[in-house]
């Protein structure tokens, strides 16, 4: 039954992408990931559009006092098991607004993160890998 | 209609229902996806992508949203279960050689389908609006409309077939869905007529709508109202809605083979059948989604019409 579950969470893996006040570079990149040129589908990866459908976050931006409780919520709405995946310099470890008023850290201090992608955007093949590293600790 | 389930039959029935149509229809699916990714230049997922879809979604978490009504939300996926594996029962039944006797079937079979597809909407907005989420009532108001809107031209184009069995035999044999087979069976299928033409048209539009493709995904707009209807679901109710979707993908098209089609009584009609799947898919594929506005206008002010012209055809005999 273990099985069977970890098989089906590592073949269908849904994300929903959490935009957390990110530039855009990073979001740009993802939806990069669903293009005919990278196309995730082939190893089940679809974006969906609620965090009900969600098996893993990609949580983008640096988090800041406005957003860290939407990401709080999103996450608390997404049925467990779930993934965290911070996409991004900005989602791993604040970049450039390490020290600013606003920021409250990263990600890893207030949820469970599975796998960071540094990078300002990341490559979507570091996207790509990070997600099966990530699966691949299930 | 004692013989009607009986014995071998109920449990073919049975395995049919609830096994056979499901993974049909989550194999369809999976051609959905693949001639999709094609279309797209893309690779497409491997065949086994809605089973583990299913699977997954199976033994995730199930989320009941605060203020919902649990029992409501948690039942209406399965009322569209039922109706489906019923509306596959009927074709079944009305298929299998066994009804062309006409002794098992009953009179208001077309009748009883028509109310047995209109569970699924149903449960679709029932749920939805269970769900106490706004997102969800705006895309539970739009089913509406769109079942308003696809279900007039859908009667007339039912009644096609009727019109024409009724003028040479009588109404009670047209009502039944055996009764249509048999007729085509004897006098050729009712596609081959001008009013065939247009019901088939008609028909496969109202699959489009049915089934929530592209044209007509207005109820659970994914990048728009974030899934619409489905947006609470989680868990195994969302992989019950998935799966009564994957029911009605093969149901509908079976159902335009039996009532216009010549019936499935011959090796022909997998070949129809993949040939309406390939022509859903294909006008999902190139159709960009309509505003329910202009969805409603295209099937009352323009499939309706069309609807009576074809039924006034049908009188006349053509």
């Amino acid at each position: 039954m273990k099985d069977l579950r970890l098989w089906g969470l590592k073949k269908s893996p849904w994300v929903y992408h959490v935009a957390a006040a990110s530039c855009n570079n990073c979001d740009i990149e993802i939806l990069e990931l669903l293009t005919p040129r990278y196309d995730v589908e082939r190893f089940g990866v679809v974006l969906v559009g609620s965090p009900r459908h969600a098996d893993a976050l990609l949580v983008t931006g640096v988090i800041n006092r406005k957003s860290l409780p939407r990401v709080l919520e999103v996450y608390e709405q997404t049925p467990k098991p779930c993934l965290v995946i911070a996409i991004g310099t900005c989602a791993c470890n604040c970049h450039i607004f390490r020290n600013s008023y606003n920021a409250v850290g990263p990600y890893d201090k207030h949820i469970p993160v599975h796998a960071y992608i540094p990078g300002c955007p990341p490559k979507p093949e570091a996207m790509i890998m990070g997600v099966v590293k990530a699966l691949s600790k299930l | 209609m004692s013989s009607f389930l009986s014995g071998w039959r109920l449990v073919i029935a049975f395995i049919g229902t609830l096994i056979v149509v499901p993974v049909a229809g989550l194999i369809l699916n999976w051609v959905d996806r693949f001639v999709s990714a094609r279309v797209q230049w893309r690779k497409g997922p491997p065949f086994y992508q809605p089973f583990a879809d299913i699977l997954k979604l199976l033994l995730k978490q199930t989320i009941v949203p605060q203020g919902a009504s649990r029992t409501v939300f948690l039942l209406s996926p399965l009322v569209g279960i039922a109706g489906m594996s019923l509306v596959a029962l009927l074709l079944f039944f009305s298929n299998t050689g066994l009804v062309v006797a006409q002794k098992t079937s009953f009179i208001g079979d077309i009748i009883v389908l028509l109310y047995l597809l209109a569970l699924v909407p149903l449960s679709f907005i029932v749920g939805a609006s269970a769900s106490r989420n706004p997102v969800a009532a705006v895309g539970a108001s739009r089913e509406m409309t769109l079942y308003l809107g696809y279900e007039l031209p859908f009667v007339l184009a039912l009644l096609v077939p009727i019109v024409k069995v009724a003028q040479r035999w009588d109404v009670a044999s047209a009502l039944r869905i055996g009764g249509l087979v048999a007729y085509q069976q004897q006098y050729g299928p009712f596609l081959y007529s001008v009013s065939g033409v247009i019901a088939a048209v008609i028909i496969l539009f109202t699959i489009q709508a049915k089934l929530g493709y592209v044209p007509f995904d207005i109820p659970e707009a994914e990048q728009e109202i974030m899934s619409g209807v489905l947006v609470e679901y989680s868990g195994a109710p969302l992989a019950a809605f998935r799966i009564t979707r994957a029911m009605m993908f093969v149901l509908l098209p079976l159902l335009l083979i039996t009532v216009l089609w010549g019936g499935i009584t011959d090796w022909w009609a997998i070949l129809k059948f993949l040939l309406i799947v390939v022509l859903v898919v294909l006008m999902k594929n190139t159709n960009p989604r309509l505003r329910i506005d202009q969805a409603l206008g295209f099937f009352w002010f323009i499939l309706a019409p069309l609807g009576i012209i074809a039924v006034v055809l049908a009188f006349i005999g053509l």
